[in-house]
């Protein structure tokens, strides 16, 4: 048998690439840091501070003011361009690592350390494949489509927040723009699926768009339930309405706030067409179903999208529910005193910005992890029980969410003490149910030690 | 029961249309009539104590010499553990055998392979196409005398050995060759005495 | 054939006619399927083999008969060792041998361990097509491990040309039979895992109980066999009912579908009908080791093997049913007939009169539960 031969020797990876790899595990960094340092730079307030600094003139009369302001605001726009773009680059990278350790192999490990050049490769690609555009496709539609899918996309991160004060505009109607925004991706989805002229894309747009509007409905009421607890639309303000600590998240405050997250999640993940909801790309029915006949360039787009929306998804949930960037301990007055009075915000200042970015960071790369593990784990539902279960569980449910926290909300408006109380006991019992997960996990692990996978391959 | 008590039934029932039981060599079998297939076979499935509810295998042989293509069918019992060998003998310049399409469902399928593979026609076959072969194809292959028809479609289905094929290909290159550049002049035997070339030369044309 | 449809197809355009296959994923292997559908919901499923024909009826007219042998197993590579103890079966019945105890036990051994491992496809297959794609990395795992033992034994992973006529090739290797318990044993708890990571889970349960339901007289009407059959509520196995070679000296369980999560004969019974196969397999295998006579492995039998004139049909219980090999013999070298009936040509009739009704969605977990796979229908 196999074993009986030594193990291979694993070649040491030459220098470069691990300076490659290390240079582009860096870029997501720089990103990070390159919002922190812009997305405050670029509100009105402080271009106006930066203006007088840097061009000794008033704003308020300089007749280039419009022209910086415009300025700052491409520069925000490449930046979160790039984030997004190398954000759906990146978890495509690790969720080829994630699925692969869940299936028992090591996945992508030749380009670069850990495969971590693999998105690159896979992009550099794509780019340089032919642009294949099928000769009875309606050719504008079929060109049009993907652009649709990504300006869907990236619009959203207009109100996602990263930190405190690292928003690009904090929209009074943060959250309801986004969820209208995403409603972009179905039109492009119908046009992808229509114009290719292939029966299977057919199959898929109709089947994605059927799921994509139908979900919007509880994701819909789902969001009102923290829009109710916190009063206001805005994504910071959703935030600054919770705390930092896990009982003062909005989830563990309200049991109906408990529920509400479930159904958020479900339809978001519907909503992004990722399994179990994934019967639209369904690989094993349509081969990919909406984008079937998209190659090169424009079949990157659609998997950038489909990438990258995980960022979003987990994004919204974590504002919504879990408490956003609040870090424990640290209330609005320190942020405030930390400023200090100066025009330019203190040192101090930037250093908690940076921990609520990390903070907010980590709850949603939990998020992403949890949605790619889902996806390895469970199998696909069909059309009509996917459609059964919004319509007939998942909206009554929502409703009924909606009205509990209406009442709720009257009743811990006379007894305030109740919104702590549910709070810690709730978070109580999720922290004694994820020490039995892990025990658990422990115990699955042990069970099958006995099959330890070489893994100095990775 | 066993093949022989099956077969005493079948003939104390149908009577000539059943021929004897072969020679039970190594599996026996029993011939009967064409156009009483159906109903021996109906009568099979439905008379309690024989039930014959599986239809196994039909299939057919093809016999040049006899001139006849035999259509077997092989039967069998869950009930009763038992099972029984029929064959039919059909002219073999125009089979046609009625259809048990109707007794077992089973025999769709396989009525089609062996109208697709040996040419027999079954009447009141709902559905008799071809299953395995294309369409538009030519013969039936399982007959003895079947001659492939060279090529289906422009695709030729015999090809050149592909040693004879290179080394073809390698002349034909080389020749080209030959022809573009000419080849350079032989060397001259240079520091040797003339005397083999001399009498060679002179011996060369007469020869 | 399009053309017959695209004519009976319902002129005011809401019906599509798609092909399914023959490059496609989760049909298993090339088959193609042309599907009438209205929207969502199948009218009809019609499908279009023969991608895969190799004629392999028509070269055992030629090669004589222990030259057909390696051709059997590419009748049903995924499966192959039945193939083989099939034709074996049938040509020892032709010319009378009797194979040894020792040989019939490998044989069995050797059957069962393939067995287990195209049941592993199928599931596994069976689990992505119905979207959870890592269940077939598992199972495929354990199917290196099994291959790896009967590479052992005979020297090939999946085309084995092990069984011979009158007995097989190679006696075990010293030591494999602990290599071989040793599998069993992890095995076991593999297949607990397996349940509690697939079987039951809420959503698998949903795409396939009450799917696609095939009661017991439409089962045996049309032929079908193995775990499709067994699926259906039919108590028949082949090794338990008539048996042959070493399995009268076995006990095992042959697990028969009863509408476990939802109808007798639905696509979850045939699932689960092969998961507990894999189970009773695995008890069998170790039986065999136990009780394995020491002996000859080859019977005494002709160079050239040259029957006396006659016929005989030999069936054995494949992974995918009975498979049954028909050969006619004129007395010389070569067989005049050679007939291999599968499960899978079958399996394939039923298709179409299942499908009206069906979703698209169902469709493949209906190919996936009948477990067809190309090579066998094609030949």
């Amino acid at each position: 048998m196999a074993q009986n031969f030594p193990p291979p020797r694993r070649k040491r990876t030459p220098r470069v690439v691990v300076a490659l790899t290390l240079a582009v595990v860096g870029l997501p960094f720089i990103l990070l840091a390159a919002l922190l340092v812009v997305l405050p730079l670029s509100q009105q307030p402080m271009v106006d501070v930066l203006i007088r600094r840097w061009f000794d003139r008033d704003p308020a009369t300089w007749q280039h003011t419009q022209l910086v302001y415009a300025a700052a605001l491409l520069v925000v726009a490449f930046v979160i361009f790039n984030f997004g773009a190398i954000a759906g680059g990146i978890f495509s990278w690790y969720e080829r690592r994630v699925a692969a350790r869940i299936q028992n192999r090591i996945g992508p490990n030749r380009v670069g350390s850990a495969g971590f050049l693999q998105w690159i490769a896979d992009a550099v690609k794509l780019l340089f494949k032919e642009d294949l555009v099928p000769a009875e496709a309606d050719a504008l539609l079929f060109r049009a489509a993907p652009y649709f899918v990504v300006v869907g996309f990236v619009l959203t991160f207009l109100a996602l927040p990263f930190g405190e004060s690292l928003i690009v505009a904090d929209l009074g109607v943060g959250i309801y723009f986004i969820s209208s925004v995403t409603a972009l991706i179905v039109v492009g989805i119908l046009l992808s699926g229509w114009s290719s002229n292939s029966k299977w894309s057919l199959f898929g747009g109709m089947r994605s768009a059927a799921q994509v509007i139908s979900y919007e409905i509880p994701a819909g009421l789902a969001i009102m339930v923290p829009v109710l607890m916190a009063g206001t639309l805005s994504m910071q303000g959703i935030i600054r309405a919770q705390g930092g600590w896990p009982w003062q998240w909005f989830i563990f405050q309200n049991p109906a706030a408990f529920v509400a997250f479930f159904i958020l999640f479900t339809s978001q993940l519907a909503e992004a067409n990722r399994t179990p909801f994934d019967l639209p790309e369904a690989e094993s029915e349509l081969v990919a179903g909406y984008f079937v006949e998209y190659s090169g360039f424009r079949f990157a787009l659609y998997f950038l999208v489909e990438w990258g929306n995980l960022w979003v998804i987990s994004g919204v949930a974590t504002t919504l529910f879990l408490g956003g960037w609040q870090v424990p301990g640290v209330s609005a007055a320190v942020y405030q005193a930390a400023r200090g009075a100066g025009a330019f915000p203190a040192a101090g200042w930037w250093g908690l910005q940076l921990a609520s970015m990390v903070v907010f960071t980590v709850k949603t790369l939990t998020l992403v992890t949890v949605i790619i593990w889902i996806r390895w784990t469970l199998p696909r539902i069909r059309i009509d029980q996917m459609m059964n279960l919004c319509w007939k569980y998942l909206v009554p449910g929502a409703f009924a969410t909606f009205v509990f926290t209406l009442l709720w909300l009257l009743l811990v408006g006379q007894v305030p003490a109740l919104a702590t109380a549910t709070g810690v006991v709730l978070s109580a019992a999720a922290a004694v149910v994820l020490v039995l997960f892990l025990k658990q996990t422990r115990d699955n692990i042990s069970a099958i030690a006995h099959e330890k996978v070489d893994l100095s391959n990775w | 029961m066993t093949i022989n008590e099956l077969h005493e039934r079948l003939k104390a029932q149908f009577g000539d249309a059943v021929g004897p039981l072969s020679e039970p060599k190594i599996d026996p079998f029993a011939t009967v009539k064409a156009d009483r297939i159906v109903e021996i076979c109906r009568w099979l499935k439905q008379t309690p104590g024989i039930e014959m509810d599986f239809c196994e295998d039909l299939t057919a042989i093809d016999w040049p010499k006899r001139n006849v293509v035999e259509v077997v069918y092989h039967l069998f019992s869950y009930r009763h553990r038992h099972g029984l060998v029929l064959k039919v003998e059909t002219d073999r310049a125009n089979p046609v055998v009625p259809t048990v399409e109707g007794v077992w469902k089973a025999a769709n399928w396989m009525e089609r392979e062996v109208y697709d593979l040996f040419g027999v026609g079954f009447t009141g076959h709902p559905d008799l196409r071809r299953v395995l072969l294309p369409d538009d194809w030519v013969g039936h292959p399982l007959r003895k005398d079947y001659q492939e028809a060279g090529g289906y479609h422009g695709i030729p289905s015999l090809r050149e050995n592909p040693l004879v094929e290179l080394r073809r290909l390698d002349e034909i290159r080389i020749a080209e060759q030959a022809k573009k550049a000419p080849p350079p002049p032989p060397p001259a035997p240079a520091a040797a005495p003339a005397s083999p070339p001399a009498p060679a030369a002179p011996a060369a044309p007469k020869a | 054939m399009e053309k017959l449809i695209l004519r009976r197809i319902d002129r005011n355009n809401e019906e599509m006619l798609v092909n399914f296959g023959p490059q496609h994923p989760s049909t298993h292997g090339v088959l193609n399927f042309l599907v009438e559908t209205d929207g969502e919901v199948m009218k009809r499923a019609i499908p279009d083999i023969g991608y895969l024909h190799r004629s392999l009826e028509k070269i055992g007219e030629m090669v004589g008969y222990p030259g057909f042998m390696p051709y059997t197993d590419r009748i049903d590579y995924v499966a192959a060792m039945f193939a083989n103890e099939g034709y074996a079966l049938a040509v020892e019945k032709l010319l009378k041998v009797e194979v040894p105890q020792r040989a019939q036990y490998l044989r069995a051994i050797s059957c069962e361990l393939c067995r287990i491992a195209s049941h592993l496809i199928s599931v596994g297959t069976m689990a992505t097509d119905i979207g959870a794609v890592t269940p077939l990395v598992h199972a495929i795992r354990e199917r290196e491990k099994v291959n790896d033992l009967i590479e052992a034994l005979c020297g090939a992973r999946l085309t084995y040309n092990y069984h011979r006529v009158g007995g097989v090739a190679f006696d075990m290797p010293s030591g494999w039979r602990d290599q071989v318990l040793r599998f069993l044993d992890t095995f076991d708890t593999i297949l607990v895992e397996w349940d509690r990571l697939l079987s039951f889970n809420e959503i698998y349960i949903k795409r396939l109980a009450n799917v696609a339901v095939i009661t017991r007289e439409q089962a045996v009407d049309y032929g079908l066999v193995g775990p499709n059959l067994r699926g259906s509520g039919m108590d028949w196995d082949l090794r338990r009912d008539v048996p042959y070679g070493a399995y009268p000296n076995f006990k095992f369980d042959v697990p028969v579908g009863h509408g476990y999560r939802g109808t007798e004969g639905d696509a979850f019974d045939r699932y689960y009908v092969r998961v507990l196969e894999m189970g009773a397999s695995s008890k069998i295998v170790r039986q065999a080791l136990e009780k394995i006579p020491d002996g000859e492995v080859m019977a005494k039998v002709p160079r050239k093997i040259k029957p006396e004139p006659g016929e005989a049909m030999a069936r054995v219980e494949s992974a995918r049913g009975e498979m049954a090999y028909y050969l006619v013999s004129d007395g010389t070298e070569r067989a005049y007939r050679v007939r291999v009936r599968t499960g899978s040509y079958l399996a394939m009739g039923i298709i179409e009169d299942i499908s009206p009704g069906l979703m698209v969605a169902d469709l493949v977990a209906l190919i996936a539960s009948l477990d067809v796979v190309a090579p066998e229908t094609d030949r």
